[in-house]
C-alpha cells in the first residue's frame, strides 16, 4: 500500500484493477490549503493516459507486476508467442503489446516479459541483438553518393543504414534502445 | 532552468554549485534589498525561536517534530506576541520548515519574509507590498519590469486587484460558491486559476471564504468573506495577508475545530498555543504578511523551479 507521499514519476500503482505507471508528478500545495498531488498516469495495459489529482489522504495498491526470463517462440496470426525458461508456460502477446521490439525477436532470443498477474503486458529486450543481414546491396568502391552509410535489411525484416563494407550473410550488432547498428560480430 | 539543476550523476557538486553561482548572489542582494526597505521604513528586525512548543494548528500545514517540540512553520505567533507587547512595526526574515512540502515551488525548509504593522488594514498592507517589491526591484537593476519566462511582469502601481469569487468565474470552470460545496476549492484554484495570476502584472486576490480565513479578521460588512489577501506574480503564489484577528474568543474557537479537524484526519495534535491565544487581547489592529523569499527569488532570477535558487536541496544532502 502506497500513500500519497509515496508519489513520484517511475512508481508503478493499480487504478480501478489496472496498472499504471506515473509519468509526470507535481506536488502543489496552495499555501494554507491542502496538497495537492498532480499525476500523469500511463495504463500499462493499453497506453491510455490519464491526469488524476490525489489528496494526502489517498492510498494506493501496488500492481502485481513481475518480470519473467523468456524465450521468443514464434509468431502466429499478428500473436507472439514466448516460453517462460523456468516453468515452460508459453504466454502470447499481441503485436501492440510487442511494438518495434518485433524487428529484433529471432527464435529463441531470451526477452523479460513483464507480466501483471498472469497477464503478459509487456517486453523488454537485451540492450544489444546479434541479428543476420539478409539483404544487402554489394559495397561499390567509390561510390561518394551513397556515402558513409547504406540500408540493408535483416532477418527479421527490419532495415537500418549500416557502414558500406556489410554484406549480406554477415552478422551485426544492433543497440535496441536506439535501432542503430554497433558493430559488426566477429564470427 | 539552470545546468546542472536536475540530479545527473555525471556533473559533480562543484560543477552543480557553480553554475548556481548568478542565483546565489541576487538571491544575497534580494534579502539585502529587503532588509534595506524595512530599516528604511523604520521597521525593527526580530528575531523569534524556530524551536517552539506550540505551532498554529492549522489543518494543512504540518510542523517537523524535534524531541519534545517543533519547528516553527512560520513565525507568526511569535511576531504576534511581540505585537501585543508594544512593538508596533516589525519584520523578520527566517527560515521556515513544513513537514512533506516538496515539489518545484516547495522545500520542507525554506525562507519566510514576515512584516506586521499595526494601524493598517490588508488594503493598507497591499500598497505597502507594491512599495516594498518595486523598490527591491529597483535595487536589483530591473526597475519597473521583470523578465519572467517569456514574458514580462509589469510592476507599475496600481496592481491588479481581483476578488477569490471573481477569479472563480472568471478563470474556473465552476463559481467559487459550488467549488465549497463540492468540496474543491483547494483543486480548482490549483488547477484553473493559479497559472493565470500575474502573468502581466502582479495580483491580490483578496476576500477568502471565511471557511479559508485561518487568522484573519472577518469582514464587519460581509462576514462570509475574510480580510485576507494573497499575491500572486508569473503564476506563482507569493505572499499570504490578513487584517489580523485580535478576537482572542473567536481565534480559540477556530484552533479548537482545527485542532479537531487534524485529529480526525489522523495528523498530529499539537499543545495549545495559550500563551499566544492570551495575549491577543492586547494586540492592536493590524495587518500582517507571510512572503515566500526563495519565490521571489525564482520570479528574478526567472527561475521554474526552487532547486535553482538555492544553494542546496534535500536530495543533495
Amino acid at each position: 500500500m502506497y500513500n500519497a507521499s509515496n508519489l513520484k514519476k517511475g512508481l508503478k500503482i493499480l487504478l480501478e484493477n489496472e496498472p499504471y505507471v506515473i509519468i509526470d508528478f507535481q506536488f502543489s500545495k496552495p499555501g494554507k490549503g491542502q496538497a495537492l498531488y498532480r499525476c500523469k498516469l500511463r495504463n500499462m495495459i493499453n497506453g491510455a493516459i490519464v491526469d488524476r489529482t490525489y489528496r494526502s489522504v489517498d492510498t494506493f495498491e501496488k500492481a502485481d507486476l513481475r518480470e519473467r526470463k523468456m524465450q521468443y517462440l514464434y509468431n502466429q496470426d499478428n500473436e507472439y508467442c514466448f516460453m517462460d525458461v523456468e516453468n515452460y508456460e508459453q504466454p502470447m502477446l499481441s503485436s501492440e503489446q510487442v511494438g518495434d521490439a518485433k524487428n529484433y525477436l529471432i527464435d529463441g532470443l531470451e526477452v523479460d516479459i513483464l507480466l501483471f498477474g498472469d497477464m503478459p503486458i509487456g517486453i523488454t529486450l537485451p540492450n544489444f541483438v546479434n541479428l543476420t543481414v539478409a539483404q544487402a546491396d554489394p559495397w561499390a568502391k567509390g561510390d561518394s553518393v551513397s556515402g558513409d552509410s547504406k540500408p540493408i535489411t535483416l532477418e527479421t525484416g527490419y532495415v537500418l543504414r549500416v557502414p558500406p563494407f556489410i554484406e549480406e550473410g554477415t552478422k551485426i550488432t544492433v543497440d535496441t534502445r536506439t535501432g542503430e547498428y554497433v558493430t559488426r560480430v566477429k564470427e | 532552468m539552470l545546468p546542472g539543476s536536475k540530479n545527473s550523476p555525471g556533473k559533480g557538486d562543484q560543477e552543480r554549485l557553480a553554475a548556481k553561482s548568478e542565483n546565489l548572489r541576487l538571491r544575497a542582494r534580494l534579502i539585502h534589498a529587503i532588509r534595506c526597505f524595512f530599516v528604511d521604513h523604520g521597521y525593527l528586525e526580530i528575531e523569534t525561536p524556530h524551536l517552539i512548543p506550540a505551532p498554529a494548528p492549522e489543518v494543512h500545514i504540518d510542523a517537523v517534530k524535534v524531541g519534545h517540540v517543533f519547528l516553527h512553520t512560520s513565525p507568526e505567533l511569535c511576531m504576534k506576541r511581540l505585537l501585543s507587547a508594544g512593538y508596533p512595526k516589525i519584520f523578520q526574515i527566517c527560515k521556515c520548515f513544513r513537514e512533506g512540502e516538496r515539489g518545484k515551488k516547495h522545500l520542507s525548509e525554506f525562507t519566510l519574509l514576515e512584516w506586521y504593522r499595526a494601524g493598517f488594514d490588508y488594503m493598507a498592507l497591499m500598497d505597502e507590498c507594491e512599495e516594498m517589491v518595486i523598490s527591491v526591484s529597483r535595487d536589483l537593476g530591473f526597475g519597473q519590469s521583470i523578465p519572467y519566462q517569456q514574458g514580462h511582469i509589469n510592476l507599475e502601481r496600481p496592481w491588479e486587484r481581483i476578488s477569490v469569487e471573481e477569479a472563480f468565474n472568471r478563470y474556473g470552470s465552476m463559481s467559487m460558491e459550488k467549488a465549497l460545496k463540492k468540496g474543491c476549492f483547494d483543486e480548482i484554484m490549483v488547477e484553473e486559476i493559479e497559472p493565470h495570476l500575474g502573468i502581466s502584472k502582479p495580483v491580490f486576490l483578496y476576500d477568502y471564504p471565511a471557511s479559508f480565513a485561518a487568522l484573519a479578521k472577518l469582514k464587519e460588512d460581509a462576514p462570509d468573506f475574510a480580510e485576507r489577501f494573497e499575491i500572486y506574480m508569473g503564476g506563482l503564489e507569493l505572499a499570504n495577508a490578513f487584517s489580523e484577528l485580535t478576537d482572542a474568543g473567536e481565534q480559540k474557537t477556530r484552533f479548537e475545530t482545527d485542532r479537531r479537524e487534524r485529529e480526525r484526519l489522523g495528523k498530529n495534535v499539537y499543545p495549545f498555543p495559550k500563551r499566544f491565544i492570551e495575549s491577543l487581547s492586547d494586540m492592536p489592529s493590524s495587518a500582517g504578511i507571510a512572503l515566500g523569499v526563495d519565490r521571489l527569488a525564482m520570479i528574478f532570477a526567472d527561475a521554474l523551479n526552487i532547486d535553482d535558487v538555492v544553494s542546496f536541496v534535500p536530495e543533495e544532502l
